[in-house]
């Protein structure tokens, strides 16, 4: 280090604007030097990502990679603050180096922009000294934990939901991994992601902010770190726990007798499919079970007998709705069943066609003949019948 | 009695309650007499062999009961047993 020391000397406005560093006798020139040398790598530029890269930036962490290829959209502008309004369109990984170094041009910002994969990741992440974990999948982040054990590079891990969140670090000089505390993750569809689920905006922010305290702090080599200890973040209760986590002697990764010495297939063992490869397309786009949303607005105007259901919840519901519709939440659909004919003609439909398939499922499992799943839920009602019903 | 906290997505499970206090000498005695007073968690909390599902932890207190007894662990008033299943939120 002392040689990367000394190539990171700080100029004399460097000095000036890391004033507040250099006057805390745990950090000082030193510490700050050490900062500059460091090499961070961000893994995605999203709720997470957003509050790292801006405090990274301007704590003076010289080299901070981003790996993401996703594109700003109105959505993400609630709680991913790298990102502005103006910049929606634009693609993540642009829009937060753009931010970053108009707080602090001294660093460099490095865009990997791809998917990180298990043909990718090990390259990627082998220039870095720490990798932070800020993803929203469990595929990606098995991937990141494997490579880390496998490259002994420290992985500070965050992960938020609703009103939740979770942080620790993984990897670090020996200590427990993310199999270690999970060895394997949830079937799909059991744990809704933020983007099925929500998040509280500010959330992620917290969560960051302490991956980015933790990073901070594994740089300087000061204090005590989140190493062993699952730090867990209740906002509605306003409480932090922290439980024990031990390594798993036993672990696949880590463990004594590690089984997975290499990068496997992440999307297989989380068994959900892989996006970057596409199922091939099939022959008859049009399911039978499937009903458009244009064809559903002739049925309504004409006056035709049909039972329209929305299966969301009751707060969807009073976000936006189809006049007409009746609600039954996905939830309690199973009970009230039998308040349906099966031989009337239902068409069902949510926010974008996932809960309402599986209604559909649940009635023609019941027996049900006549039921349809509206393509593309109110989002396509949105789009194709009426622009006055808000998307969300 | 010892008191399980739910965290929030397996809320939807136990009629919105965030902490459930349950009897048991022994933390799966607690986790049996959850899950029998909301059937609906039961499959999200064991798998089809009556086993704690992998992606869910238990603690009892701060400590991982895979490290202490497992389901035998002793349960005592005033315990706090928690559910801490992975979540994976965050860029998107």
């Amino acid at each position: 280090m002392t040689s990367a020391l000394q190539e990171a000397a700080l100029s004399n406005e460097e000095i000036l604007r890391y004033s507040r560093h250099l006057i805390i006798p745990e950090v000082g020139i030193e510490g700050q030097q050490k900062l500059k040398a460091a090499k961070v790598l961000l893994i995605g530029a999203g709720g997470l990502g957003a509050p790292l890269g801006l405090y990274l930036a301007a704590a003076g962490v010289g080299r901070i990679g981003i790996v993401d290829f996703d594109v700003v959209d109105s959505t993400n502008l609630q709680r991913q603050v790298i990102h502005s309004t103006a910049d929606v369109g634009r693609k993540k990984i642009d829009s937060a180096a753009e931010k970053m170094l108009a707080i602090n041009p001294n660093v460099t910002v490095v865009k990997h922009e791809a998917a990180l994969t298990s043909e990718n990741a090990l390259e990627i992440l082998k220039d870095y000294d720490f990798v932070v974990d800020g993803t929203d999948n469990f595929p990606t982040r098995y991937l990141v934990n494997d490579a880390c054990v496998l490259l002994g590079k420290p992985n500070v891990y965050g992960s938020i939901f609703r009103f939740e969140g979770q942080a620790t670090v993984f990897a670090y000089e020996g200590g427990p991994c993310y199999r270690c505390l999970y060895p394997e993750p949830p079937p799909p569809g059991l744990v809704p992601s933020c983007a099925e689920g929500g998040v509280l905006g500010i959330l992620p922010g917290t969560i960051g902010l302490i991956q980015a305290t933790e990073t901070v702090k594994l740089i300087l080599g000061i204090g005590e770190p989140l190493v062993g200890r699952l730090l867990l973040y209740d906002a509605l209760g306003m409480r932090f726990r922290e439980l024990k986590l031990r390594k798993n002697p036993e672990c696949p990764v880590c463990g004594e007798r590690p089984t997975i010495t290499k990068l496997i297939d992440y999307h297989q063992f989380c068994g959900v499919p892989n996006p970057r490869q596409p199922a091939p397309a099939q022959e008859a786009p049009v399911n039978e079970g499937e009903i458009d949303v244009t064809e559903v607005k002739r049925k309504l105007d004409s006056g035709e007998p049909f039972v329209l259901l929305d299966v969301r919840e009751p707060h969807e519901y009073r976000i936006a709705s189809i006049p007409g519709a009746k609600l039954i939440p996905l939830s309690e659909f199973p009970k009230r069943v039998g308040e349906f004919d099966p031989e009337s003609d239902i068409v069902i439909h949510c926010k974008s066609g996932m809960r309402s398939a599986k209604a559909c499922a649940i009635l023609r499992n019941a027996g049900f003949k006549h039921v349809r799943n509206m393509k593309g839920g109110i989002l396509a009602w949105s789009d194709q019948v009426d622009r006055s019903v808000p998307k969300y | 009695m010892a008191k399980v906290l739910i965290p929030t997505p397996l809320r939807q499970f136990t009629g919105k309650q965030d902490a459930v206090a349950v009897p048991g000498a022994t933390v799966g005695e607690v986790l049996g007499a959850l899950t029998a007073q909301f059937p609906d968690l039961r499959k999200q909390i064991f798998n089809d062999e009556g086993k704690v599902r992998s992606f869910v932890n238990v603690y009892l207190n701060d400590e991982d009961v895979r490290y202490l007894g497992k389901d035998a662990t002793a349960a005592q008033d005033g315990d706090i047993i928690s559910l801490v299943p992975s979540i994976a939120g965050g860029r998107r």
